[in-house]
Parts: structure tokens; C-alpha cells; sequence
């Protein structure tokens, strides 16, 4: 048998391999679903949370004015990175508009429902790798949102739709990590997650910091402690903060405990570590080998910022400007994102016309050499 | 009770005879039903269909901008057939599959059947279906049809006939396996009484008819590596296509996750290029390759055929099957055993005129309002001309069609299908309606065929249309272990 060159557009990245897989080798294409899946849905619940949260705080305001009303509203929209496209299609950011936008809103893709269907159908693709468990919570929780919308929610309360949107995704994570094995496909599914959680949670404190205490020199002044206690709840953090420091709510303890904390699962560091955890496995199922993720620039960077949050304090931190350094930080994270998404989910496209073009070349030889 | 009200209108009715007395083999099913409540019942069926909805075991419906998802239709009064007439069934079903694989050998070979003149050599070679580009092909252990779903209906008098033979890419075993599960969840006892046996077997058996076929290049590793080809996400038959990956644990592909090289087949993943061994295709041969078949398909994989014949890679079901499930030669299967095996056909087709012949055309252009015209190739009652309940302007349609082209018509005479007591709400409660049944038989180290299979039925009144893109249902299908005891006094 004569050996075939391959064109480069049709070399997957990882390289060529004639071998048996190992147990874990999985489509490309099945990898970025579960990537996919676990992001939206991650992103859905923080999203339900932030809502509910605002929700809430605006309820002890009691009597705001318009203007109160949209200045609480517009730095959640900008959380969330859709202030723009919201103003899009509402003159008046208000209770009703926003929870409306961010939860049901067919054309935010950052909607609680577009996640929701992005997750279900990205699970639909890999309906063959998940458990049944997973898939059912999955298109419940699509039914039920289906079942819902805006008015609805006002009148029977938003506080029990949020949490219903919450539970089924606990629901969904504790399913899958009861039934769901650990192979690579695990290792996406939580790639994703993680990424989404320290994201969200980088901008959520970014956010508030930046409003809350604009100048570095507030820190230790007069605060809120209604706001920041919203922010550690819109992370879920609030009575870990609690259980962690038995003290007050101080803007910088705040920023201490979501960026630094190695034990709250939704901290910067804490994400990070579980995104380094995955990647170790990812790919080769190597760690450290010499197609590893980790050998990648942006693996080598990614490593250094996971180093940097173990040795800094936050003064450190919030000496170099807090702002920058989350800033700094999603920038490290999304290059590590693109990088692992283009070397193992993403497909180079196939050119078809010049497939179809290779392989009735390849037919004509053959039959010449039949009739020789 | 539940059956007081429930009249067989003098069609043959699967559960009750003619005087009212209920069949032996359905002595469990209808005093377990009998003694429910209608809003006890009406609770279960709702049950059903609450679990899959939120199971997903859902079908999406095309032309639907909303993307809207149904479930397929799922009625829950179980059909049965006694272990004495599904021993019939079977040898027959055996019987048929044996011959259609022969043909489709002959006919890709020395074509005996054609010379001999059985069949005329004309109507196979205009086939639509009919691959030349295969002729001398040799598939792995000489099996063209690894999986086929034949449809099967009775008559007035409970006589089982073939309808039609599917032998390219069958679909609803899925459904078949979820009724039964459903089944499970509503009526444990009734199920457990009646002795049924189970169809849990299919996706194993499925799997290793696949892996029977697998080419000699997969030895020195563990197993063959086996894949589902599916057109994907966005295709109706998209859940069963998942669902039985899943049942098998193997890989679901897509034509975009495949590469052919050096006349192999490689799938793409994470750890690279990984050779695939057998191929369970979901999609038709006309977009299976576009650089040998239709080159307009995105759905295929340029290479794919040409690996096949290689022989580096088996596709099941086999190129050009289609040949022996055109309608035509539906009508020289009969002939064909005989040819083949030298023995009488166990399932009886129905009647049927071919369009071609001059003779049955005479007969069925005079007769067209008497006659169920179908064309050639055509599936899920589609193409199809219902002679006593169409308009005259359908009819002078057909009457059209098959004046310009004889070859793509056969006609045959309707047939009253079978009825099965079907529920149809709290108000109306058990009604008659029509079924099919299509039972699913595989083609691996033996012929085995799936006890039960999927009975369709119309749920709408005095349908006889089963296919659920038009208003057709399910019912799991109950094949008893143990023949059945004797008659029980009447009760409806």
C-alpha cells in the first residue's frame, strides 16, 4: 500500500494517529458540545443568580426614581456584557425591561432561555455520550422556561422562578457528576464550566468594585454593605465569606475571598485550578506531553497567573489596580479558551469541492490501472 | 367497564372476534384494562407522554419555524400477538429476508434470475435503485441487507400479508424499545401476567450483526470500530438515530466527522485521525458519497464509497438494497423463493397489478376508483393514490401519471386493515382503529428476528393512512411466550 499525503486543511491539529484510541478519544465535534453545553448552562444559572439577586436589593431600596432604577440596572447589564445590544430593543432599562432581556429574550443569545436552548441542543448533538439523567434535566428545564415568560414571572414571584432555574442546574450538575464517567469528555464538560464561573464571577466583582469604590483609595471607607453583600450572594458566596472571616463585609475581604480564596469553588483561583486540573488531561491524557495544552504559550501563561494568584496578597493585587488585574486575568483565560477550542474541537472545515475533486481523481486512476 | 361500548363494526378486530368473545391471547390485556376507571387510564396515557416529553422521544416537525418538537403519537393498549402466529410470522419473515439477500447477490452477480426470465431483466435494471456501479461487488460474508423492517398487515380475515419489504435504512426500532419501557411504567402487572417476551435484546443484536461484517483489517485490536452515520441534528428520525448509538455504545458521526484516505475511513478526534471499521448508515445512497452519488449532498463523505469497495470499510445496509424494496419487485418476491429456496412463500403478499404489464394496465386504468395506487419508490405514503376515498381530479391525476410512465405504478386492491381497540379520551374511550406492524429483522451470523416490532396505527377515524407524518400513532407490540389458554365468556 502506498502511503497518502495529507493535505494540511484535513490534518487534525493533534496530529495523525493509525493506533487504536485510547478509551477516551473522542470526536472533535462531540468535545466542543460538551464544552459548549457546560458553558451555557453555568452561564444560565449565573445569570438566573445576578437577577435575583438585583432583584431582591431593589426590594430594600424601597422608593427609587427612575434614575435610581436604571443606575442599579445598567452596571448588571454591563456584567453581563449586553448593555449595548440591550438598548437595542428597550428605550428604559428597568426591573420589568432588564429581567425580561436577560431571561427570556430571543434574540440576546445571553438570555437565560438562549443559554438554556444553546445547552440542550449542543446535549442534543452528543444525546449519544450523556447520560439519559442529564438530558432529561436538560429539556425539563427548556419546557419549563418555555412554559414561562416575563409577566408570569411577576405575578407569581420572581423569586421562586429564579430558584427553580438554580435547582435544575445543581440538578444537572450533581447528575452528571453521578453519572456521567470520567473520561475526556468530562474534562471539556468542566473546561467549560469553569471557564464560564471565572468569568462571570471576575466581572460581576469588576463591576461592582468600579461603582461601588471608584478610586483605590475608598478601600476601608463607608460602604454599602447591602451592595456588597448582593455581590457575594450573586456569586453564592455569601455565607462562605462568613463562615471564612466571622467578620463584617469589607470591599477588600470581598475581593480577597473571590479572587484568591483556594477553597470557594467559584473564586478566580479555585476555577483556575480546576481549569488546569482539566487540562492536564485534555488531549494527549498526558499531562505535561509533548502535545499537552500545556506546553502551549498560552498554557505557559495560563500557568504563570495560576502561580501569581498562590503567591499575591490581595494589597498586592489591589496595589497593580484591581481592575487591571481581572482585566489581565480574562485575557490570559480567553487565550487559553481559544487555544484549546482550536487544537482539539474545532474542525478545519473540509473544502468539499476539492474533496470530491481528490476522490474522483483517485477513482479515475484506478480504474485506468484496471483496464491497463 | 371500560369495553361496554366497544363494537368491532365488522372489520377483523385484533382483541375481540367477530361475536364479541375476546381472543385468548388477549384474556390478560382486557380484564386488566376492563377493571380500570376511564380517569384512571386517561392518567396513565397522560403519564406516557409527559415522560417522553421530558425524555426528548420527540421528532421535530419540518417546515416548523418555531423548530416545534412532537412526540411521536403513543397509545397505550398494548397489541398481542399469540406465540402460535408469531412462529408463523417469524419462519416467514426468515423465509423472505434469505430470498431478497440472494437476489440482490444474483442480481450484482451472474444475474441467474434474470436470465432464467423470473423476473423480467428489464424491471430491474430500470430500478431507480438498481447501483450498475456494483455490479460484482463482493460484500463481506454476502450480506446485502443486515437490517430490515418489513411491514406487515392483516386483512379482513387475519390473514398476515406483506406490504411492503424495507431494506435501505428502516427506521423506528427506537420507538419500538421506548413503547416497550413506557409500557413498563404504566401497566408492570398486565405485562408481568401476560408472559411477554422481551425486546430489550435489539441494540446488542444490532451490534453484532454489525460487527459480524466488520473487514479482516480490524484484527490485532479488541474490536471493530463501529459508528452510526446520521445526517444529523436536524433530521426528524435525529432521536433514534442517538438512541440507538447510545443503546450500543458506539460512536454517533456526522458526514463532516469523517475523512477517507488511502481508500480508508478515519474519523476525527481529539486524538487525531482514528480508522473506522463498520458504518451503521442513516442516510440514503444518494447522498452517501457526493464524488460517486449525488454531488450536491453536504451530508456525505466524498471517498466513502470507493473505501467500501476497498473493502476497507462495510456499510450496512449495503449500496443499492433499494432495488429489491421497489414496488415492482415486491411483486416477483413470491416468485423469488421459489427460485431461491424451492419453497412455498409463508407470508402472502397482497394482490397486485403492474402498471408495466399491458394487460394490468388496461385493468387498472378502468379500475382506478377501486384501487390503491403506489408509485415505484416512493416511502411513507407518499406517492400514493387512495382509489375509493379520492377526488376525480386526483384520480384523473394518477390516471396521468401512469399513462406516462407505466414502470414507476403498481396498483392493488385496498385492503380492510386489521383494527385495535385505541383510546381516544376520557369522553370516548376505547375506539377501533387500524394498525400496521413492522417487525425488525436482522441479518448477522443468523437471521434473527426482534420479537414484536412496531405497530403503527391511524389515530385518526377510519384512517388507514399508520405513518406518523400523517396522523399515525404507536402501540408497543406484545409477543406472548406461552400459547395462549382457551376462550373466556363474552364481555363486550
Amino acid at each position: 500500500m502506498t502511503s497518502v499525503s495529507f493535505p494540511p486543511s484535513l490534518v487534525h491539529p493533534a496530529g495523525v494517529s493509525f493506533e487504536r484510541p485510547p478509551a477516551t478519544a473522542m470526536l472533535s465535534r462531540v468535545a466542543a458540545s460538551l464544552y459548549w453545553m457546560g458553558r451555557y448552562l453555568e452561564r444560565a444559572e449565573n445569570i438566573a443568580r445576578l437577577l435575583d439577586v438585583n432583584i431582591q436589593l431593589l426590594i430594600d431600596f424601597g422608593s427609587i426614581d427612575d434614575q435610581g432604577v436604571k443606575e442599579h440596572w445598567v452596571p448588571v447589564l454591563r456584567s453581563v456584557g449586553d448593555e449595548e445590544v440591550f438598548f437595542q430593543y428597550y428605550a428604559k432599562a428597568d426591573s420589568a425591561s432588564v429581567t425580561e432581556f436577560m431571561t427570556f429574550h430571543r434574540q440576546n443569545p445571553n438570555s437565560v432561555f438562549s443559554c438554556v436552548c444553546a445547552a440542550r441542543e449542543n446535549a442534543r448533538q452528543v444525546r449519544d455520550q450523556i447520560s439519559f439523567e442529564m438530558w432529561e434535566v436538560l429539556n425539563e428545564v427548556y419546557l419549563f422556561l418555555q412554559a414561562s415568560d416575563a409577566q408570569k414571572v411577576w405575578r407569581d414571584g420572581p423569586g421562586a422562578f429564579y430558584d427553580q432555574v438554580k435547582r435544575y442546574s445543581h440538578l444537572f450538575q450533581g447528575l452528571t457528576d453521578a453519572t456521567f464517567s470520567r473520561t475526556e469528555g468530562w474534562d471539556f464538560l468542566q473546561f467549560g464550566k469553569y471557564l464560564e464561573r471565572a468569568d462571570k464571577t471576575t466581572r460581576i466583582l469588576d463591576v461592582k468594585y468600579h461603582i461601588l469604590l471608584p478610586r483605590a483609595t475608598d478601600v476601608g471607607g463607608a460602604i454599602d454593605t447591602a451592595q456588597w453583600q448582593a455581590v457575594l450572594r450573586s456569586t453564592s458566596a455569601l455565607e462562605a465569606y462568613r463562615r471564612f472571616y466571622v467578620t463584617e463585609i469589607l470591599p477588600k475581604k470581598v475581593a480577597e475571598f473571590l479572587v484568591l480564596s483556594d477553597s470557594f469553588p467559584r473564586s478566580l483561583r479555585y476555577c483556575l485550578g480546576a481549569l488546569h486540573d482539566s487540562l492536564g488531561r485534555i488531549g494527549t491524557g498526558e499531562e505535561g506531553g509533548p502535545d499537552g495544552p500545556e506546553r502551549s504559550a498560552a498554557g505557559v501563561e495560563f500557568r504563570q497567573l495560576c502561580d501569581e494568584l498562590a503567591r499575591l496578597s490581595i494589597d498586592d493585587v489591589i496595589a497593580r489596580g484591581l481592575h487591571e488585574f481581572l482585566e489581565m486575568a480574562q485575557a490570559v483565560i480567553g487565550r487559553l479558551a481559544s487555544h484549546v477550542y482550536e487544537r482539539y474541537m474545532h474542525h478545519p472545515p473540509v473544502d468539499m469541492a476539492s474533496e470530491i475533486r481528490f476522490h474522483q481523481q483517485e477513482q479515475q486512476q484506478q480504474q485506468q490501472q484496471r483496464s491497463l | 367497564m371500560l369495553f361496554d361500548d366497544y363494537a368491532t363494526d365488522g372489520f377483523f378486530d385484533e382483541m375481540f372476534s367477530a361475536d364479541g368473545t375476546v381472543r385468548p391471547h388477549y384474556r390478560v390485556v382486557a380484564e386488566g384494562l376492563n377493571g380500570m376507571e376511564g380517569v384512571e387510564y386517561q392518567q396513565k396515557q397522560e403519564a406516557v407522554e409527559m415522560a417522553f416529553m421530558r425524555g426528548g422521544v420527540t421528532f421535530t416537525v419540518y417546515n416548523d419555524t418555531q423548530g416545534t418538537e412532537r412526540i411521536f403519537p403513543f397509545d397505550c393498549v398494548p397489541r398481542v400477538i399469540s406465540a402460535e402466529e408469531w412462529e408463523v410470522v417469524e419462519r416467514g419473515l426468515i423465509q423472505r429476508i434469505t430470498a431478497l439477500n440472494l437476489f440482490l447477490h444474483d442480481i450484482y452477480h451472474d444475474q441467474k434470475i434474470l436470465k432464467d426470465r423470473v423476473i423480467p431483466a428489464a424491471h430491474v435494471l430500470s430500478a431507480k435503485h438498481f447501483r450498475r456501479e456494483f455490479m460484482h461487488f463482493q460484500v463481506p460474508k454476502d450480506i446485502y441487507v443486515h437490517i430490515c423492517g418489513t411491514d406487515l398487515i392483516r386483512d379482513h380475515a387475519g390473514r398476515y400479508l406483506v406490504l411492503e419489504d424495507n431494506l435501505r435504512c428502516p427506521s423506528g426500532a427506537s420507538y419500538m424499545l421506548e413503547n416497550r419501557a413506557a409500557i413498563k411504567r404504566a401497566f408492570p402487572e398486565i405485562l408481568r401476567q401476560a408472559g411477554v417476551r422481551p425486546v430489550d435484546d435489539y441494540a446488542q443484536a444490532l451490534l453484532s450483526a454489525m460487527q459480524h461484517v466488520a473487514p479482516a483489517g480490524y484484527q490485532g485490536k479488541d474490536h471493530p470500530n463501529v459508528v452510526l452515520l446520521t445526517p444529523g441534528v436536524f433530521n426528524s428520525a435525529y432521536f433514534e438515530h442517538a438512541f440507538l448509538a447510545r443503546q450500543m455504545g458506539i460512536p454517533i458521526v456526522e458526514g463532516r466527522d469523517l475523512v477517507v484516505r488511502d481508500f480508508a475511513v478515519y474519523m476525527r478526534t481529539t486524538a487525531g485521525l482514528v480508522p473506522v471499521d463498520v458504518i451503521y448508515r442513516r442516510i440514503d445512497d444518494d447522498f452517501l458519497d457526493p464524488s460517486v452519488f449525488r454531488a450536491d449532498s453536504l451530508l456525505g463523505v466524498p471517498g466513502l464509497v470507493n473505501a467500501a469497495r476497498a473493502g476497507n470499510v462495510t456499510l450496512a445496509n449495503s449500496i443499492g438494497t433499494g432495488v429489491a424494496d421497489d414496488k415492482l419487485i415486491y411483486y416477483y418476491v413470491s416468485k423469488m423463493i421459489k427460485y431461491y429456496l424451492g419453497e412455498d412463500a409463508i407470508l402472502d403478499s397482497v394482490d397486485t397489478y403492474l402498471a408495466s404489464e399491458a394487460k394490468d394496465r388496461t385493468y387498472i386504468l378502468e379500475n382506478l376508483e377501486k384501487l390503491v395506487v403506489k408509485s415505484a419508490n416512493e416511502a411513507g405514503g407518499y406517492g400514493m393514490l387512495m382509489g375509493p376515498w379520492a377526488s376525480a381530479a386526483e384520480i384523473e391525476e394518477f390516471r396521468a401519471q401512469i399513462v406516462a410512465n407505466p414502470r414507476n405504478f403498481i396498483a392493488q386492491p385496498p385492503i380492510s386493515l386489521s383494527r385495535h381497540p385505541t383510546w381516544v379520551g376520557e369522553g370516548g374511550g376505547f375506539e377501533g382503529r387500524h394498525i400496521d406492524l413492522r417487525p425488525y429483522i436482522l441479518y448477522g451470523d443468523k437471521i434473527s428476528v426482534n420479537p414484536g416490532g412496531l405497530t403503527r396505527v391511524a389515530l385518526r377515524k377510519g384512517s388507514l393512512v399508520v405513518n406518523s407524518s400523517q396522523g399515525g400513532g404507536s402501540k408497543d407490540t406484545w409477543v406472548l411466550r406461552q400459547p395462549a389458554g382457551p376462550p373466556t365468556a363474552p364481555s363486550a
